[in-house]
């Protein structure tokens, strides 16, 4: 299977995605901005960073960059896209997913090891989690405030759209805890935490086995992958 | 040459922690009579020839679409700089 990773200017976790997906044993297929090419990839993933230096909102200039056209019709025609961090950013400023993200409630940047909720297996990309899995997974930005109005809210929560939620503590004031959400389809996913950073033994979260151990991420990629060898 | 003024604030039913953390500096400075700041943007488009309603037409769609998300945000004003002065020119 061959995943596409976009790079725009201020991408930063491009290399760390197209790696996630390598170690999941699909093959990372490198995608840029400024072309309306997707080079025949079976999925998408918009990887974190500072898009453009987060100028005007984070994401925004992103959403409009020639590539995310052939994204969000590819998205619309049912193509798995991952948004990460600034991913989800853009998902949302493309109106792939709902609602908004705004600075921190308390105004700083926060990095830390992030206990999640497993909110819904019914995506491609979180299809192989069990319902309700406690999963650990890095966590690092200065706008990961989720906001939606209450009706979107209402909306999400009753149709299970919400695919993430904080656990522990809710570290930037996001709504109803939310960390991530999949549209109605099941094929966009997005959140503010960052699975292609706990991949590798070694390399990830503190787990209570061994320091660094933590792998929960890698579990993205090979559902996508696994749903690719399914179809 | 002509300027068009776009300004967008937060919506104010969401919260905005930039405004809320000015308002806790100037609290803290003493002003205690500003009750809550709110921070939006103002954009100045700067316009080849003259304005007219197409354009302004054109410049509230790109508004409403990329300068604000109006998921969050609204578009405040839409108006051209000077615009009603008699005899202003740019």
């Amino acid at each position: 299977m061959r995943i596409g990773v976009i790079t725009f200017p201020g991408s930063l976790d491009d290399r760390d995605a197209m790696r996630a997906i390598r170690l999941a044993g699909a093959e990372p297929v490198a995608l840029w901005h400024g072309e309306h090419d997707l080079k025949g990839v079976e999925a998408i993933v918009l990887p974190g960073g500072f898009s453009y230096g987060d100028y005007l909102r984070c994401g925004a200039i992103a959403a409009h960059s020639p590539i995310m056209a052939e994204v969000i019709d590819a998205a619309n025609d049912g193509l798995p896209v991952l948004g990460i961090c600034n991913g989800f950013q853009i998902l949302v400023e493309t109106h792939l997913l709902p609602g908004g993200l705004v600075r921190n409630d308390h105004g700083d940047f926060i990095r830390r090891d992030q206990r999640l909720r497993v909110e819904s297996t019914e995506s491609s990309w979180t299809s192989g989690f069990t319902p309700g899995q406690e999963i650990t997974i890095p966590l690092k930005n200065g706008e990961g405030g989720y906001i939606a109005d209450e009706a979107t809210l209402d909306r999400l929560e009753g149709e299970g759209l919400v695919a993430f939620r904080y656990l522990d503590v809710n570290p930037n004031g996001s709504l109803r805890d939310i960390a991530g959400l999949r549209n109605e389809r099941g094929n966009v996913v997005g959140l503010m935490p960052h699975p292609e950073h706990a991949v590798e033994p070694g390399f990830g979260p503190d787990t209570p086995a061994a320091m660094r151990s933590g792998t929960d991420g890698l579990t993205f990629f090979t559902s996508v992958l696994r749903q690719s060898v399914l179809a | 040459m002509p300027i068009i003024v776009v300004e967008v604030m937060p919506k104010a039913e969401l919260l905005d922690p930039a405004g809320k953390a000015v308002a806790g500096a100037l609290h803290r400075l003493g002003h205690d009579r500003i009750a809550q700041v709110r921070i939006g943007k103002r954009f100045e488009l700067h316009v080849d020839g003259e304005v007219d309603a197409a354009l302004l037409a054109e410049v509230e769609t790109v508004a409403g679409e990329m300068l604000a998300n109006t998921v969050i945000e609204d578009v405040v004003t839409v108006e051209v700089l000077g615009a009603g002065v008699a005899g202003e020119t740019h």
